[in-house]
């Protein structure tokens, strides 16, 4: 798919985020697409949380600019940021593990029915809506929409977050590892969700430690360490070797193998 | 076997268990005649007068907060009564506005303490209710040199709100059935209700998805003292009189019940009709072993372990209903 011509849906330039004295991110430019999945790779601490945080208004950037369809916006608050389409889903997805699905769906934003000051909770249509959202995104096991959000498998919570963002019109959707903690069949779950989720025009920034998951969606591939871009690429421009070593920091995979060999040899 | 276990996810189940096991244990071991007790109204006027309060301070503890202010509340709205009716002479309605306004009042410092600093609401109460104990003793004895004050209230006041109905039950009854009606359909059918459990759950993403976390928080807070100064009222205008003390009992026992009506301590789950039915699981427990053989000394033993069972069933019952009910025919 060829983008050139459109403006990116959100884009960075030279965005740095310093928290005091300690500087976390430099000089990052970014830009992703509709309809386009970006990964996010990097180390523990090398500041992807920070930089989605900036996209989503929890922090303001200290320099730099943030673009939304090429003019310049800032975030003050996430309030702000979810105003302008940029939904997040948190690895645990659902925050509100003791309500129902039907209830969580619609929090802030409640249908009612009824009349003047007795207008009360449209029960049965937040439930409906809210089960219809989760299975046209393929998740047909969910059909009670009275059911605790807490008594969901984890990738089921992550299917229903993600057809709550896109249900309200999220343009943006940043996954901070939705598929760390889950077991095989619940991750690829989440990666046909994800798929689905560009395949109706959502830009989408994936963020990982597992670069098989980051393969079977990327398009567009971006390697963080100690703040910095270190590498930026597209989608069969380098192999799933070369950005396993680009993700451990630069050290190869087979220094680690062998450190890791030499290591064992110590304890036996 | 499928309406038992739809029942028992209920938040309310622990807290009707709990009701029929302590009648239950009453009728068996402490040899409770059945009709007395059902129709005595020592229970159910203590219920009320609990009740009232317990409601609010539950719907309070779902959205994550506490108060225990409601202690000197309860006195405040005593005196105000007392002190502008009965000892000013000012017509009652009077009376009952500045009840209301002191109740909006406490709850506006409360809630803008709680929502404006990172101290715990309970801690925040705790200051209020020391503060404000200071001050109902302090003005009521500046004014009329005096910590009781007497009150005669007009007919129609007594009917409203002071009234003994057959001779035995208080009126107040009727407002705890109305009042909890109102709370219920405000917590579970209007939309704010569902606000209230999202902030318990999660302030942070609640604030994210729009909802006015501090106008709600401060409101809930002035709805407590309201309700507590109100059965301070209640009972100035039933019992001719008021006290500066009294009213602490009452942070304790509306804790007791809202737990035992299987609110979670740390907010975000709970129900109207579970504080109600823990309500009356207390006042059973406390004013029935008066009608029992049992020695009155034991009361606080078996409230403390019906208390941990019923917490023990509402752990229980909770974790129920996070499992996924499979619906058969379904994979
Ligand atoms: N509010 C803050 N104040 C100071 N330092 C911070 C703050 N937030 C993050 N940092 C620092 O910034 C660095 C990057 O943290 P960040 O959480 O963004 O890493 P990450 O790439 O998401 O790591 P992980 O893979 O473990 O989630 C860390 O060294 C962290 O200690
Ligand atoms: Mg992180």
């Amino acid at each position: 798919m060829e983008m050139v011509h459109t403006a990116p849906v959100l884009e960075l330039q030279s965005v740095d985020k310093s928290f005091g004295p300690i500087d976390v991110l430099h000089g990052i430019s970014l830009k992703v697409h509709a309809g386009e999945v970006l990964c996010l790779l990097g180390d523990n601490g090398a500041g992807k949380s920070t930089l989605i945080k900036t996209l989503a208004g929890v922090h303001q950037p200290t320099r730099g600019k943030i673009l939304m369809d090429g003019a310049e916006v800032s975030f003050a608050t996430p309030r702000d940021a979810a105003e302008r389409g940029i939904a997040t889903v948190h690895q645990f997805g659902g925050t509100f593990p003791l309500m129902s699905i039907g209830r969580s769906f619609f929090v802030g934003v409640e249908p009612t029915k009824g009349w003047g000051p007795f207008r009360i909770f449209d029960r049965k249509k937040a439930n409906d809506i809210a089960v219809k959202a989760v299975r046209d995104f393929g998740i047909t096991r969910i059909d009670d929409g009275d059911r605790l959000v807490g008594g969901l498998s984890g990738g089921e919570r992550q299917s229903l977050a993600i057809a709550r963002a896109v249900h309200f019109g999220a343009r943006v959707l940043i996954l901070d590892e939705p598929t760390a903690a889950l077991g095989v069949k619940q991750a690829a779950h989440v990666l046909r969700i994800i798929n689905e989720a560009k395949r109706r025009g959502l830009a989408v920034i994936f963020i990982t430690h597992q670069v098989m998951h980051a393969m079977a969606v990327g398009d567009h591939f971006a390697v963080l360490i100690r703040g910095a871009i270190a590498a930026d690429f597209r989608r069969g421009e380098k192999t799933r070797e070369e950005i396993t070593d680009l993700m451990a920091g630069g050290e190869t995979m087979a220094d680690l193998e062998a450190s890791i060999d030499a290591q064992e040899r110590r304890h036996a | 076997m499928s309406v038992l276990s739809a029942f028992l996810r209920r938040p309310a189940a622990g807290s009707i268990v709990s009701l029929i096991a302590v009648v239950g244990f009453y009728i068996l071991f402490g040899g409770v005649n059945v009709v007395t007790l059902f129709g005595a109204a020592s229970w159910l006027n203590f219920a009320a007068n609990l009740g009232i309060i317990a409601i609010p301070v539950g719907i309070l503890m779902i959205a994550g907060e506490m108060d225990i202010s409601i202690g000197a509340m309860i006195p405040a709205g005593s005196m105000v009564t007392a002190i502008i009716s009965g000892y000013y002479g000012l017509p009652i309605w009077v009376a009952i506005l500045a009840v209301v306004g002191v109740g909006v009042l406490v709850g506006l410092v409360n809630g803008l303490l709680t929502v404006n600093t990172t101290v715990p609401s309970l801690i925040v109460t705790l200051g209020t209710l020391v503060a404000l104990q200071g001050i109902v003793l302090s003005v009521s004895v500046f004014l009329t040199d005096s910590v009781s004050v007497a009150l005669e209230a007009p007919p129609w006041a007594k009917l409203a709100f002071g009234q003994l109905i057959g001779g035995s039950h208080q009126v107040i009854i009727l407002w705890w059935l109305g009042l909890t009606l109102v709370f219920a359909a405000f917590l579970h059918l209007s939309p704010i209700g569902n606000w209230v459990f999202a902030m318990g759950g999660d302030k942070v993403s609640a604030r994210n998805a729009g909802i006015p976390t501090r106008k709600l928080t401060i409101g809930l807070f002035m709805v407590s003292a309201i309700a507590a100064a109100f059965v301070g009222m209640c009972q100035t205008i039933q019992f001719n009189s008021a006290q500066v003390s009294g009213g602490m009992g009452y942070i304790f026992n509306a804790i007791v019940s809202v737990v035992v009506g299987g609110v979670l301590l740390t907010g975000g789950f709970g129900s109207v009709f579970g504080i109600f039915f823990g309500t009356l699981t207390f006042a059973i427990v406390s004013q029935g072993i008066y009608f029992t053989q049992i020695d009155r000394n034991w009361s606080n033993l078996i409230i403390g372990v019906t208390l941990l069972i019923a917490v023990g069933m509402n752990e229980s019952f909770r974790k129920l209903a996070m499992t996924a009910i499979r619906k058969k025919g379904t994979k």
